[in-house]
Order: structure tokens, then sequence, then C-alpha cells
């Protein structure tokens, strides 16, 4: 295998750009992808103030090192949800990586900030623990970028991730979440900026892209994921992806260029209506937030300043799935 | 001495006569080489290089992540 760049001995193929790439040029390739991506959909200038979810595995760590090098000025965000060894092994990798190049991490622990844990918490509140997660993650990356200021937040979500979630949303047909699947949700009241630079990469690349550059990441799957369908529809996408080179890259960026404009109408109204939540402020459709329904249906604590407990909230039917 | 292969998820240690391939190899694990990648001595092994006896791989999954 040679570079398709020098012809020196490649490290890596990517299939679905028919192209072999030595260690250098690989990175060089990374770049390329994430200023493409930046740049097409209007993510972000080097004059915002941007903060990066960071979870201590291979893609936010990957896209925290590209923005760096790219010239862009960025703070981390670690979000620790209780989850055994496993989130105390992700919150080192995460420091480890922030400390060797000087650079400033948010951490917010939720079991001593809000009293519960994802394992536990999602079980008494009768949520799939990927959802209770990403519910958890989603509320507190908004209100962490809101109260430090930030312009933008990025996620650290690549090519493998919104095909396999545009996968599951067309599957069931969840329309008012294939309006806001894109790689950019701008600002409103409330919610930050919200961008994906990673999706012209897949988490192949991601995974490389550690390798290549020394940046020690969480290899191994959070022990709450085991067996949900996001791994599963990755799976399926990989397996045509294997028989037919660069079909995920065809399903997202052609719903992306042909298909979500559709779905926009449905998105939009699923965002009409929103008020402050009665407990912590942050938008939303009902009187509590479903996050602070979650706080108090896990057995936790409502933060202090809303003076709120976990009593006196009506929280209505529970819901069971996940959100995509 | 055989190649020596580390997988994850759950961790575990293999050992396969060489010489093979990567690409020989993965096919014979059974793995899409769109999901796995393959590190020796902290560095990518490219699917064309054949492993000989004594060697020692990773087989590092690159699937990752929750619903959220």
């Amino acid at each position: 295998m040679k570079c398709v760049t020098c012809r020196g001995p490649a490290i890596i193929d990517i299939r679905r750009h028919n192209s072999n790439f030595c260690a250098e040029h690989f990175i060089e390739q990374c770049q390329r992808q994430v200023r493409k991506a930046i740049d097409e959909f209007e993510m972000f200038t080097p004059e915002d103030k941007i903060l990066v979810a960071v979870s201590g595995g291979k893609d936010s760590l990957a896209i925290w090192d590209l923005l760096l090098d790219l010239g862009y000025q960025v703070d981390g965000l670690y979000i620790g949800l209780g989850i055994g060894e496993y989130s105390d092994t992700s919150l080192e990798y995460a420091r480890a990586y922030a400390r060797t190049r000087d650079l400033h991490l948010v951490e917010v622990d939720v079991p001593s900030t809000f009293g519960f844990d994802i394992p536990n918490g999602s079980r008494a509140a009768k949520r799939v623990p990927c959802s209770a997660c990403g519910l958890s993650k989603r509320h507190l990356f908004d209100d962490e970028a809101i109260k430090g200021g930030y312009d933008v937040l990025v996620t650290g979500h690549n090519l493998d991730d919104e095909a396999a979630v545009l996968f599951g949303n067309t599957l069931h047909w969840h329309t008012e979440y294939l309006g806001r699947q894109l790689p950019v949700l701008p600002a409103r009241e409330g919610f930050p900026r919200k961008v994906k630079p990673l999706v012209r990469l897949a988490e192949r690349e991601t995974a490389a892209y550690c390798i290549v550059k020394g940046i020690d990441y969480l290899v191994d799957e959070c022990p709450m994921a085991a067996g949900n369908k996001h791994l599963s529809y990755k799976s399926a996408l990989n397996e045509i992806e294997a028989m037919s080179p660069g079909a995920k890259h065809s399903f997202y960026f052609g719903f992306l260029d042909r298909a979500a404009a559709f779905f926009e109408v449905e998105a939009s109204i699923d965002r009409e209506g929103l008020v402050a939540c009665a407990s912590c402020g942050a938008p939303t459709t009902s009187e509590i937030c479903a996050f602070c329904r979650l706080v108090v249906r896990a057995g936790g604590q409502l933060p202090e300043r809303t003076g709120v407990t976990a009593v006196p909230v009506d929280l209505g039917p529970t819901r069971t799935g996940s959100i995509q | 001495m055989q190649v020596k292969v580390r997988l994850h998820n759950p961790r575990r240690d293999l050992e396969i006569e060489g010489p093979i391939t990567i690409i020989n190899l993965l096919a014979r694990l059974d793995l899409n080489r769109e999901a796995v990648l393959v590190v020796r001595d902290g560095e990518l092994v490219p699917g064309d290089e054949s492993l000989s006896d004594g060697d020692s791989i990773e087989i590092r999954p690159v699937i990752s992540g929750g619903a959220s």
C-alpha cells in the first residue's frame, strides 16, 4: 500500500476515498476534512469562544486536538455520569489530555451535583440508560456553554454516528428528529449553537488519528451501551459499507442535500411554545424540563439555586424510549 | 511462537499461526475492516501487511457510543 500523496509506505486505507495515506498525509487529510466541514456549514470562526464536549474517548479528544492544530481557541467540558470505573477512567483520559497541553477543562460531576448516577438513576426513573445519559449530557452541555459565555458547543459526532442516528430515525420515521439532524443547530434562547465538525470523518479515522498523534483515549466501550440499538445500526451500516464503500457518506450527505429540508417544518413546530423550566430555567415545552424530571425520578436533588426538592413535582407518565 | 492477538469488548488474547496478512486475519476472525484497526507497538498496521510468528498485535474496535 502506498500513500496517494507521496507514494511512501501507507499506514491506512480509506476505501470510500479509494485512497491510502502515510502518517503525515493522513493527519493532513483529517485536518482537510474538518476544515471543509467547518467552512461548508459555517460552523464558527477563529474569533468564536468554543467549548468542546469531551468524554475521554477517541472522537472528542480527536476533535479537540484537530481544532487546536487548526488554530482555534477551545476549552473542554467533561460530564461525570457516575458509571463506576468507566467514568473514573474516562475522566483520567480527559484530564491527561488537558494537562499535558495546558488546556482548560470544565468538569461537572452528576452524582455529587445532582445526587444520582446513570446506572441507578436510569433504573429508578425507568429509562433506558443511554436515554438518561444522553438527556443528561445534552442538558448539561447547553447549561455549561450558556453559563460560560461560549459562542458554540462542539461535539465529537462523526460520520458513523450521524449515519446510524439517521438510519434509526428513518427506520421509525421520527420526522421531528429528522428535521433537526443537521451538522449545525443555530443558537436560540437558552441554547448555544451546536456543531459537529467530525461529520466528514468515519470513526475508524478518528481512532486512527488518535493512534498516529499519540493521543491516549479510552478504548473500552461504555458498559451501559452493550446491546443498544445505536451500536446495532452501526454494525448494519458497516456491513453495507464493506460491500459498498462510501455508502454511509452517501446516505448522510444525500440526506442533507436532498431530504433534510422536507422535515424542517415539523422540527420547527417541535421548537415552538418553549417556556422556562420552573425548576432550572432551561427552555422546555412543559412546566418542568426533561432533565429536572429525570433528576427527581432518579431520586436525586435539583440544584440548590432552584430550591426545588424531589417531592412536589407532577411528573406525568414515565417515558422509556430513547431520544435520538 | 505464534502471532499473539489481543481483542477487546470483552478483552481476551488469542494465538494464530503465521504468516498471515491483516486482511486474512480479520476475515478469519469474522471482523469487519470498517469496525477495527490493527495496532502493533503503538503504530497502525496496514491491511496488506503480513504477520509472522512472534508478532504481537492488538485489534482495536472503533465503534463506540450510546444513543445520544
